[in-house]
């Protein structure tokens, strides 16, 4: 018996049948636990309501609503424009600098808010956490798919744009779908670490617009990694959101610049992060309703 | 042999209470006590001395069998909702072992996850899928869910446009269409109005007649008799009694005649020592006859003088409030508490029937700032024979404990010409005599 994993649900079967009857055990588990990633399966549903309602509870209570999500980016983009790519002449690989950096802004928003957003989301859930059993990790996960919406949203208005300076994507566009689950992972590996820090330790939710800022700077929105030689390039491919936005850039403007061996380097990069921070947050698990 | 639904074997609590009481701490202070912690490190054996260990649940041996309908009661703070938790994996035991077979669902709260700006059919589905419904088992269920919380016409409207008591009618009505095998229920019935917790109760004895196992959170003694017939009785964490519905909480009922509750404010250096109810005859009890005076004698020690507070207390039953005696509404408030003393507030006639009661106090300074929030401070239970007082319906016993408590006095006067005077309390036996 004792050989037997914590909260190991033998069988989710919701039948009251006589012949197959799930033993849950409960005990105090010590040291680093399994991921559970079966029961993250069984509570699937769960996920999509949770994501669900964030979806449409976000800009419920906002005068400009869903449109924040491409105000955001948009604006940034026409400062950007201004004070790089017209005063400081900053070089856009040959593409002209809005699209530029309005094509790095798209992922670049939704990992900013993701992280911010998801930091809050455990503190945020303390009703739930102390009140009802569940996996935690949905929750932050949850924030997080909500704020694809908002990228969708801004995919449209990147496509408008590319339409405007006539850039149409070469057949690279069908890596598109691996930058953009490279932009998820990257932001819930961040997302976890950063919601559990926060149940912890409060000082988080100071330290994150700090980080986001401090991250932005790290990462080539406004201006393009090409100006990294080698092998400093790769390693700067190190910081996962420098991978996911020269992925964009390379896939749809058709950018010469090709990500390759950074892109190798980001995308370990983000399984590291997500692994440690999924374990990280499953050992935290317990302590969350006595703590947040 | 019967089949144990829910087994414990030694299972406990503890949580570690900083001397400073702050629950999470800042990174710096995390630092600072690391820093701290390296000499330490170096002597081996040496143990932190700042924390205190606070024991919620210790050593809990229980067994419940399939089907069946356990009622827990005990003071505030003796571990019954850190049972429930414990049970319902919110949060994790630090000794000992639980074994449960069975689907688990816990209600120890309703409405959880509800939001306000989402309308009640999408609160539904949210706040089902939370509590670990299947969509196709809630859209199965929708109709008889909203059927359930009447309110059919406000389905589509946000539910914080809804009135507390719609609001509460639909987060039951969720709750109370899941179908575990076994329930934990954390003192949810004491909310809504008197018909709906009638409704609740009555919706609890269907799920219980299923051969669904059920372990019942509640101070209501009443909804614990009617409900269960084992209960166990938590007081410190431990098992003080477990045994036959009746037994148990008449042992537990003795014990809290007096002293059962206390209360402190820091903030405004006063304390609530002790709430004692005396009969007519001035002897301290918690049993009343129909009819009796009742005095609450509110002890207290107030460290700094109160200026003209406002004292408001309300007798409630399973239906909800009874009456109340509300300073802010008769105006008549002391002028002043200062240092050990006593409020007194007795009720004439208690025109109730026999059921369980209690007593919710709340103190409030004259600024409105609350000193004692409103809180259950003492219960009370009126028993005794009717029949004197002119009632003479069939099974008064079984009819009497399920009808509305306050009565008051009234009279029939029949085509005929006959008078019949019905009246709980004194003087009564003279009419019905001469009848």
């Amino acid at each position: 018996m004792g050989a037997r994993g914590k909260h190991r649900l033998t069988s989710p079967s919701p039948q009251p049948a006589a012949a197959h009857i799930p033993l849950l055990r409960i005990e105090p588990s010590k040291g680093w636990v399994s991921l559970q990633l079966r029961e993250l399966w069984v509570y699937r549903e769960l996920l999509y309501f949770l994501t669900w309602r964030d979806v449409k509870v976000r800009y419920k209570q906002t005068a400009l609503g869903a449109a924040w999500a491409i105000i955001q980016p948009f604006f940034t983009m026409l400062v950007f424009s201004l004070f790089f790519g017209r005063l400081a002449k900053v070089p856009s690989d040959g593409i002209p600098y809005p699209l530029f950096s309005f094509t790095a802004l798209v992922p670049w928003t939704f990992f900013a808010t993701g992280i911010s957003l998801s930091s809050s989301s455990l503190v945020g859930s303390a009703n739930l956490i102390t009140k009802v059993y569940f996996p935690r990790l949905t929750i932050p996960f949850a924030t997080l798919l909500a704020g694809l919406v908002d990228m969708v949203l801004a995919f449209l208005v990147l496509l408008v744009m590319m339409a405007h300076y006539h850039v149409t994507p070469s057949r690279h566009i069908l890596y598109l779908p691996f930058f953009v689950l490279l932009a998820l992972v990257t932001s819930l590996a961040v997302g976890l670490w950063l919601s559990a820090l926060n149940v912890q330790y409060r000082d988080v939710r100071y330290a994150v617009p700090f980080l986001t800022q401090f991250w932005m700077y790290a990462t080539p929105i406004a201006y393009p990694s090409s100006l990294l030689p080698e092998p400093w390039r790769t390693l700067y491919g190190l910081n996962p959101m420098a991978g996911v936005i020269e992925g964009f850039r390379w896939s749809l403007l058709g950018s010469r610049n090709e990500p390759g061996p950074m892109l190798i380097a980001s995308s370990c990069a983000a399984v590291l992060l997500l692994v440690g921070g999924a374990f990280y947050f499953r050992r935290m698990e317990k302590t969350f309703a006595d703590v947040v | 042999m019967p089949i144990p639904a829910i087994r414990t074997e030694g299972l406990g609590k503890s949580y570690q209470i900083r001397a400073r009481s702050a629950r999470y701490k800042t990174i710096r202070e995390a630092l600072a006590q690391g820093w701290r912690r390296i000499p330490a490190m170096f002597r081996r054996g040496e143990k932190r001395q700042t924390r205190e260990t606070i024991w919620a649940l210790r050593d809990l041996n229980l067994s419940v069998n399939q089907g069946e309908i356990v009622g827990v009661i005990g003071r505030n703070g003796a571990g019954k909702s850190t049972l429930l938790k414990l049970l319902s994996r919110i949060t994790e035991p630090s000794t000992g072992f639980a074994e449960i077979s069975g689907r688990v669902g816990s209600l120890l709260e309703v409405g959880t996850g509800f939001h306000p700006e989402l309308t009640g059919q999408e609160n539904i589905f949210l706040n089902g899928a939370i509590l670990g419904m299947k969509r196709i088992e809630i859209e199965r269920k929708f109709d008889e869910i909203v059927a359930f919380a009447e309110v059919e016409k406000f389905i589509d409207v946000p539910v914080k446009h809804y009135s507390s008591g719609m609001y509460l009618r639909l987060a039951f009505a969720v709750a109370a269409h899941l179908e575990p095998e076994i329930l934990l229920v954390d003192e949810v019935l004491a909310v809504g109005d008197a018909a709906f917790q009638k409704k609740c109760i009555g919706r609890m004895e269907g799920v219980a007649r299923e051969g669904r196992t059920i372990l019942f959170v509640s101070h209501n003694m009443g909804a614990v008799r009617e409900l269960c017939h084992r209960a166990v009785w938590l007081d410190g964490g431990r098992i003080c009694r477990d045994g036959h519905v009746d037994d148990v909480v008449r042992a537990y009922s003795s014990i809290q005649v007096e002293n059962s509750f206390t209360h402190l404010n820091h903030e405004f250096g006063f304390t609530i020592e002790r709430i004692v109810l005396k009969n007519e005859a001035g002897e301290s009890t918690m049993h009343f006859v129909p009819g009796e005076s009742m005095a609450v004698e509110i002890h207290y020690q107030a460290d700094r003088p109160i200026f003209r507070p406002y004292v408001w207390m309300t007798v409630q039953s399973l239906w909800g409030t009874c009456f109340a005696a509300n300073m802010i509404l008769d105006g008549h408030r002391p002028e002043v508490l200062k240092g050990r003393g006593r409020l007194t507030c007795t009720f004439r006639s208690l025109c109730l029937l026999p059921q369980d009661y209690t007593i919710v106090l709340a103190v409030r300074a004259s600024d409105g700032q609350a000193i004692v929030p409103p809180q259950e401070v003492a219960s009370f239970v009126v028993s005794g024979d009717l029949r004197q007082f002119g009632f003479l319906g069939d099974n008064l016993h079984v009819v009497a404990p399920r009808s509305v408590p306050v009565v008051v006095p009234y009279e029939w006067t029949m085509p005929d010409g006959t008078v019949i005077p019905i009246q709980i309390g004194t003087g009564m036996e003279e009419v019905v005599r001469r009848r």
